[in-house]
């Protein structure tokens, strides 16, 4: 069984060191005092109403012994947390910089080289990254396991972490600060690519991170996984009910209410123009929230997320 | 000190006194006060719980299928809120800290009877607050981090009015009791004679008359952020979101201890008791109540490890985290000293003082994970916390309060209770409550975060069987309940003292009657003079 997550990041490895040393300590404790709890137990069991107890009020010999003991090991640990926190609060100087937008339900990150990406994130395998982050609404958390990273995102502050991403792979990212209705959906993924492919998606082609899936996936399987990863289901369901957004559900071919007062029927174009630019058309009954995809995602990927809403009858 | 075998005292007892509804509701005899409040947080603590299985049950499965995402936040929030504020914070101190205050230190009654009654209906006026807050109810966690809960279009101000109420009982019962403890105890009662459950509840005390009123203006200011807009959370008027959680934290670690140091006090009194051997150590015991109450107003950053505060900051707070460990690990070493060479009995009482010492144990052990910074900045915001807190809350608090229950029912009520079936409930309480909390650890060193309605597929396994210990712990609860009510009934008659206890209030009829005593009694020695020669 694994008991820790991959250990991606440079310094993943030192903090399980902090967590194996803080968990061998606790078992040794626990188990000399439900030994000595259960033998006690045991063997001063009861044996007649009026058995002979000794009058012992106390030892302070023994007092001062599990004082002083316990306090330093107390402060042993406390001193190792703290070394090895230092480390994962220290960027190297040359890390390269990427900053992150949480806003309710998804991550939005921005790099250097003016590319910006939603739930994905991109860096290359042993180059330090720091993470420059804020919050747009509410408090969030960047969370991956697999770093042992965490940090919460603010609103009106910046806050920062930084790794070494030490194994090329795809983890997971968690929103860790609860945020509302989409908080167990605010779900985004790390990839951490060659420096060749890592090169590549730099350059241009922005499915080389998704592993080809653009180039393999029917229009909508793929429509479906963009539902999912890109943050529309946090918003939008496909059976029917209400959310922060209308349902998508036999929403194709229907006819909507807009708040300027007009109504129009469903249609590709419309689709369209809601991802890319949602205040444009907004329905009626509904805040003006939706985050704007465009620039975000490819034409390919919006014709597959078209292609998945006319599936859902 | 008297043994009693039989009822010695020919009044009425106080529950037979006066009978129906205003000699109840009016009462103002502590020892009625304590049943009055025993049964509202027993009520909260069915509903919050019955709210906890609902949880569970939804995450049997990764996704949404029983309640949608929306109900399930605003589930956690009110099995939180509910649980945190009208069942385990007034918890032993109202319910059992009323009935024997006054009986363990040799007097009638509370300093203030009328105050006391007074703080019992302000917990009325909350909940009832708390009834309106279910329209719409809140979902922003018991906690109300802004800034979410200055912008979520629930009822948070209900809610927050409804605790707000709350704290004054809170405040005016510690004020009670300190007043109490200092000027009305016993000729000869000396502060070292005390017995430790008083200790407890004094240090509880200081807790809720000092740290309270900061949680009460704390949930004003958001009620203000919400209805004025003043902004003192929000960065767009200059105010700073990470200030709420100070001023929330502020309050809420010292109640953690103004949770478990009440249930401390039961432990040292059972242990003695089913030992028949005195408490190991009083005065460290004693004094570690103090200084645990004392050091827990110093460390309620680590709360805030992640939440954007200065690295120097954090490093203090983990510093004064491990110092409060020290006083709190004494006791544990303490209360186990108690038993060697005793004469120890396992009456369901002593279960439940023995799993305390066990289970609390694992939940003050994985307080160190927390508390280390490293660690904390992975297992943060997981479902580690999730267990560690409930190992402390119930492992330590709960079966601290059954515990109590299960030794002074006979004290309280006069009947017995049947002792085979409380150890037949405390079995599945106890494997229940391990089999839904222990696999939480794992699941949050695995990365699974908390309050989340739904999860990835590969947590599953751990939380289908979390979900299975909930049911399990469940049963052991009804089967409690049960015993607790058809006792009242068909228990048999208790005599003043089962158990051969010290302490003051065996020494008197059970029930007691109305005044308690019927003369007060002169204290010569400490309530633990098992195995005494002489």
């Amino acid at each position: 069984m694994n008991w820790v997550p991959e250990v991606a990041s440079s310094f993943a490895g030192k903090v399980d060191g902090v967590l194996w040393f803080v968990t061998v300590l606790s078992i040794v404790f626990f188990i000399l005092i439900t030994v000595l709890l259960i033998y006690f137990s045991f063997k001063y069991k009861r044996k007649t109403e009026n058995d002979e107890t000794p009058y012992i009020t106390g030892n302070q010999t023994l007092e001062i012994i599990w004082t002083v003991i316990p306090s330093i090991l107390l402060f042993v640990i406390f001193a190792y947390g703290l070394i090895v926190y230092k480390e994962m609060r220290t960027p190297p100087g040359d890390a390269v910089e990427v900053n992150v937008t949480a806003k309710q339900w998804i991550w939005i990150f921005k790099y250097q080289n003016g590319k910006s990406t939603i739930n994905e994130l991109f860096v290359q395998h042993n180059r330090p990254v720091k993470m420059v982050m804020r919050a747009d609404d509410v408090l969030h958390s960047f969370f991956v396991p697999a770093f042992r990273v965490k940090q919460d995102l603010v609103p009106g502050m910046y806050t920062q972490l930084w790794f070494n991403p030490t194994k090329v792979g795809t983890y997971d990212l968690f929103c860790a600060e609860y945020c509302g209705t989409g908080h167990s959906q605010m779900l985004a993924k790390v990839y951490v690519m060659s420096p060749e492919a890592f090169s590549r998606w730099e350059k241009g082609d922005e499915e080389e991170g998704t592993i080809g899936t653009a180039v393999t996936k029917a229009s909508e399987e793929l429509g479906k996984d963009l539902y999912k990863n890109k943050g529309c289901i946090a918003c939008h369901s496909i059976d029917g009910s209400v959310g922060v957004g209308p349902s998508l559900k036999a929403l194709f071919g229907k006819n909507e209410s807009l708040q300027d007062g007009t109504t129009l029927e469903v249609d590709e174009n419309y689709l369209r123009e809601s991802i890319l630019i949602p205040q444009a058309k907004v329905v009626s009954g509904f805040a003006p929230v939706m985050p704007a995809f465009k620039g975000i995602l490819t034409d390919e990927e919006v014709d597959a997320l078209i292609v998945y809403i006319k599936s859902l009858k | 000190m008297a043994n009693g075998t039989a009822a010695t005292i020919s009044e009425p007892s106080f529950l037979e006194y006066k009978s129906g509804f205003r000699s109840w509701f009016y009462t103002t005899d502590h020892k009625r006060i304590g049943i009055l409040y025993l049964v509202s947080i027993s009520i909260f603590f069915i509903i919050a719980g019955s709210i906890a299985i609902v949880m569970r049950a939804e995450l049997f499965t990764p996704e949404s299928d029983i309640v949608s995402p929306h109900t399930y936040n605003v589930l956690f929030t009110l099995h939180g809120s509910l649980m945190v504020f009208f069942f385990i914070v007034p918890g032993i101190s109202a319910s059992l800290g009323n009935f024997l205050i006054p009986l363990m230190i040799g007097a009638r009654d509370v300093a203030f009877p009328k105050l006391n009654l007074g703080s019992y209906w302000l917990y009325l006026i909350g909940a009832a607050i708390l009834l309106f807050a279910l329209l719409e109810p809140a979902d922003t966690g018991w906690t109300f981090y802004t800034p979410y809960s200055a912008k979520t279009n629930t009822n948070v101000i209900l809610l927050t009015l409804g605790i707000f109420v709350l704290g004054f009982s809170s405040i005016l019962t510690g004020l009670n009791f300190i007043v109490t403890i200092h000027k009305m105890r016993a000729p000869g009662m000396t502060w070292h004679r005390l017995p430790l459950f008083i200790w407890a509840l004094y240090s509880t005390a200081i807790l809720q008359l000092l740290a309270t009123p900061v949680v009460g203006i704390t949930l004003l200011l958001l009620i203000a952020e919400r209805t004025l807009g003043i902004g003192f959370f929000d960065p767009d008027k200059g105010g700073d979101p990470v200030l709420f959680q100070n001023f929330f934290w502020f309050y809420s670690h010292p109640a953690v201890y103004i949770m478990i140091i009440p249930a401390m006090g039961v432990i040292s009194e059972i242990l003695p008791v089913f030992s028949r051997k005195p408490i190991f150590g009083y005065k460290a015991i004693a004094y570690s109540s103090v200084a645990i109450a004392i050091i827990s107003f110093f460390v309620w950053a680590h709360h805030l490890f992640v939440a954007g505060i200065s690295e120097t900051a954090a490093i203090i707070f983990s510093f004064l985290t491990f110092l409060v460990a020290v006083p709190t690990a004494i006791k544990v070493f303490n209360w186990l000293a108690t038993l060697y060479k005793g004469s120890i009995q396992f009456h369901s009482a002593m279960l439940y003082a023995l799993s305390f010492l066990f289970l609390f144990t694992v939940g003050g052990l994985t307080g160190l994970h927390v508390g280390a910074l490293a660690a904390d900045i992975h297992l943060h915001d997981t479902y580690f916390v999730v267990a560690h807190m409930h190992y402390v809350m119930i492992g330590g608090t709960v079966m601290g309060f059954f515990g109590a229950l299960h030794f002074w029912y006979p004290k309280w009520f006069g009947k017995m209770l049947d002792d085979t079936l409380g150890k037949i409930a405390w079995f599945f309480v106890f494997i229940g409550f391990n089999v839904t909390f222990f696999p939480q650890f794992f699941l949050g060193v695995q990365g699974m975060p908390r309050r989340y309605a739904t999860y990835l597929p590969e947590f599953e396994p751990l939380m289908k069987l979390s979900t299975i210990g909930s049911w399990i712990l469940a049963i052991g609860m009804i089967i409690m309940a049960y015993n607790l009510i058809k006792s009242l009934y068909s228990g048999e008659k208790a005599p003043d003292n089962p158990y051969n206890s010290l302490s003051l209030e065996w020494q008197t009829s059970s029930p007691p009657i109305l005044e308690n005593f019927k003369e007060i009694p002169v204290v010569t020695d400490w309530s633990y003079g098992y195995g005494k020669k002489g």
